[in-house]
């Protein structure tokens, strides 16, 4: 500070001092950063910029599709009679199901009329092709070719041949993220296959997921399957979820530590099916009491 | 005075604005193609904004290393302002060291671009791990010393338009 109280002018004009505009942009990213964790106020930027982007990352797409193709091309004459050959026996190994299941189909419809209860929704669904699997290490999510402009939503379930895969969280106009099975923040509410047990299991991180806040005691052997409960009004009761692998009964925790293991492709796939939007069914009416405020469900995802 | 490296005695081109856009958007598109979750792939645009903050850090610093953070981050599918911070830091932190990284010769230039990539990343995963995203792995670091490996080369590439004899001349003997 000079002494007549102002300091001489700049020779170069390079504007404001690194560190106030070290300070201005980490504002603006902290604010950012709370804006997109904290209130998902972002979507429609994101949105936007997504769409954008797409011609741009169509393009990167493609050498790595030709590298697939060529791969695909080479593959021999052998290899692909063999893979029919399989095809077919499996085909005819499933068309004792699938010829009854329409049958079966209707024999339960009729029954379930017979019992007045409620009739199980079928979702229609829709087969997508994944493109690829997003570059981001802390998350498992992949993204596939269909998005807003064909209809799909946020909350979708997506399935393989074997089983779940996941589930659409950021739906864009061409293209979803599909957040899988293993990522540390879905949640996915199962029961056992053998005796109908309630559970959710969560994502594990590593290609592993857990069966959570079942009590030490619990019926559960490894080996179990573990099928979507249809609590959720997201998921189809019945969709088989993931295998139990190993379970820790250690006494000195009030849960029992049980690891699971995927039954889809979760993690390598080509093809999924994103099935429709299922309308889940009106709960009744809970009996009022006075001075008590009906408890709220839990959500399924985060 | 443009120089390679400040000990260097050749004297280059000025850097033309367009190129240095130019080939942060080419960082860009290499860091769009999908590779799934290999480790090691280097991340192209960090490397690129650090090379620049250092050769310019009159022309390239934070403004850009934000927005282009931003369009990493929509385009990954990763947190919003997760680059973007990581990116205003790096560029900062290179920006203040640009005129000492300048007197090494480039193997040793790399050495200190290691710890900034490295900065750059632990940012990344310190934001992550905060709001409860799983561990990645120690190969998640791996990115970065690929990337370091690819200094010298990089240099040698961004640096050839500015290489070039200042006026053109058939009949000159190089």
């Amino acid at each position: 500070m000079s002494v007549a109280g102002h300091a001489p002018p700049p020779f170069f004009k390079r504007g404001p001092a690194p560190l106030a505009r070290l300070a201005f942009f980490v504002t603006l990213a902290l604010l950012l950063l709370v804006a997109d964790l904290r209130f998902r106020t972002l979507e429609v930027a994101r949105m936007a910029v997504a769409t954008v982007l797409w011609p741009l990352q169509k393009a990167v797409l493609l050498p790595v599709e030709g590298a697939g193709e060529a791969g695909n091309y080479f593959s021999n004459l052998s290899s692909l009679q063999l893979e029919n050959a399989e095809l077919r026996k499996r085909q005819l190994a499933q068309a004792n199901l699938l010829l009854r299941q329409t049958h079966l189909e209707d024999e339960n419809r009729r029954l379930r009329a017979l019992l007045i209860m409620q009739e199980r929704l079928d979702a229609p669904a829709r087969a997508a092709e994944i493109l690829y699997a997003a570059r981001d290490p802390f998350s498992r999510r992949i993204i596939i070719d269909h998005g807003l402009t064909h209809g799909l939503e946020n909350g979708q379930a997506v399935i393989d041949e074997l089983g779940v895969v996941g589930q659409i969280t950021r739906a864009f106009p061409l293209t979803s993220e599909v957040t899988l099975l293993t990522d540390k923040n879905q949640l996915i509410p199962v029961q056992v296959a053998r005796n109908g047990l309630r559970a959710v299991v969560a994502g594990a991180g590593s290609g592993a997921m857990e069966l959570k806040f079942l009590p030490a005691n619990a019926d559960v052997l490894p080996g179990d399957t573990l099928v979507t409960s249809g609590l959720d009004g997201i998921y189809l009761p019945g969709l088989p979820v993931a295998k139990v692998i190993s379970i820790d009964r250690n006494s000195s925790f009030s849960f029992a530590r049980i690891e699971c293991e995927p039954l889809a492709g979760v993690e390598r796939h080509g093809q999924v099916l994103v099935l429709g939007k299922r309308i889940a069914p009106e709960l009744p009416e809970e009996p009022k009491e006075p001075g008590k405020k009906p408890a709220r469900g839990r959500k399924a995802t985060k | 005075m443009i120089q390679p490296t400040h000990s260097s005695r050749r004297i280059l081109l000025p850097a033309r604005s367009w190129f240095i856009y130019l080939s942060l958007c080419a960082a860009l598109v290499l860091n769009l193609i999908p590779f799934g979750r290999l480790p090691g792939i280097p991340d192209w645009l960090a490397l690129a904004l650090v090379f620049w903050c250092i050769h310019q850090p009159l022309k390239v610093g934070m403004g850009a290393g934000f927005f282009f953070g931003l369009v990493i981050d929509v385009a990954n599918g990763s947190v919003m302002g997760q680059h973007a911070l990581a990116y205003v830091l790096l560029a900062f932190a290179t920006g203040a060291l640009s005129r000492r990284i300048l007197w090494f010769p480039v193997a040793q230039q790399a050495l200190h671009v290691l710890p900034l990539l490295l900065g750059a990343q632990l940012v990344m995963l310190l934001i992550r791990l905060v709001v409860g995203a799983e561990f990645p792995g120690v190969l998640y670091f791996l990115s970065s010393f690929v990337a370091v490996l690819l200094w010298h080369p990089l240099n040698y590439v961004l640096l050839l338009p500015q290489y070039r004899a200042a006026e053109h001349d058939d009949n000159r003997p190089i």
